[in-house]
């Protein structure tokens, strides 16, 4: 069963990253590249990229290693994305071992919920954001970010499942709750980047996400079911 | 590994306390990869997986 769990992850986060980094380096990369030009220019004029108060070790300081722009750069974002495609499919690949998917299509299902996880909810609060736009305190935002992904797990988790109405009603109000609370705002909302590229971000952002979620879902419950098989 | 093979339903060949075990440490294997590429504060894994970040709408700088 853990070599079975290990081969979907491995198998389906390195497709799923590939596809993801190919749709990136066409839509999302070139955005951010951009961004980075006014965020460059900004920078230069204050002479600082400020990170609010409590980032004292998340400078970017001059003599930072950072990936050189071009191949380099892309490949090291293919590898954070292989690491958080394996990351998500291991997730899946457990859920499955408590409810596997009987057909490859039922991947699907599973992969519109970690997009509304991981995506769509976190970014009703805190939607994607190209470098350069002012934010409340990093910490802050993770923690939002990582309560409002576990509450909408649970909550689409019991809405699916809950045997009662109680349970799915709960559901609900598990989803609502982080979105209640609110999510950690600056003070002033203001981006170097124009706004159209910003809204741009947005769209290409959850569009790539949709959709690498899709593969994701698709090919990890298509290795699982043929595991299952070869047992 | 030793699976008796079931004809309907796969998800039988463990008992349920094994199986939700393994759930939870796969969960939480792949919840500490995400959390390591996307919002560890280590500035060499920022630097390098920032577009990654970005891209996945994790919430960056």
């Amino acid at each position: 069963m853990i070599k079975r769990i290990a081969q979907t992850a491995g198998f389906s986060g390195l497709l799923a990253a590939i596809f993801l980094t190919l749709l990136q380096s066409f839509w999302v990369s070139p955005l951010i590249l951009k961004a980075e030009t006014y965020e460059n220019a900004g920078a230069s004029e204050q002479a600082e990229h400020s990170h609010e108060a409590g980032a004292a070790a998340h400078e970017h300081g001059a003599e930072a290693w950072s990936p050189e722009d071009g191949l380099q750069r892309t490949l090291f974002t293919g590898l954070g994305n292989l690491v958080v495609a394996v990351g998500f499919a291991l997730m899946l690949a457990g859920l499955y071992t408590l409810r596997a998917p009987g057909k490859t299509w039922q991947g699907l299902l599973w992969g519109l919920g970690g997009f509304a996880v991981f995506n769509l909810a976190p970014s009703l609060g805190l939607p994607p954001e190209v470098p350069g736009t002012a934010a409340a305190d990093l910490l802050l935002r993770q923690y939002w970010w990582i309560g409002t992904a576990l509450a909408t797990a649970v909550g689409l988790g019991m809405i699916a499942f809950g045997r009662n109405w109680a349970l799915r009603i709960l559901g609900v109000i598990l989803l609502a709750l982080p979105h209640l609370i609110g999510a950690p705002q600056p003070d002033v909302h203001q981006s170097l980047a124009p706004e159209a590229l910003a809204h741009e971000f947005v769209y290409a952002s959850l569009l790539t996400n949709a959709l690498f979620w899709a593969a994701l879902g698709l090919a990890s419950a298509w290795f699982f079911s043929r595991a299952t098989r070869n047992a | 590994m030793t699976s008796r093979t079931l004809p309907s339903s796969t998800a039988v060949t463990l008992p349920l306390s094994q199986r939700l075990t393994l759930a939870v440490v796969s969960i939480l294997v792949g919840a500490a990869l995400i959390y390591f590429a996307g919002f560890s504060h280590m500035e060499l894994v920022h630097n390098a997986a920032h577009d990654t970040r970005h891209s996945a709408a994790f919430p960056c700088h």
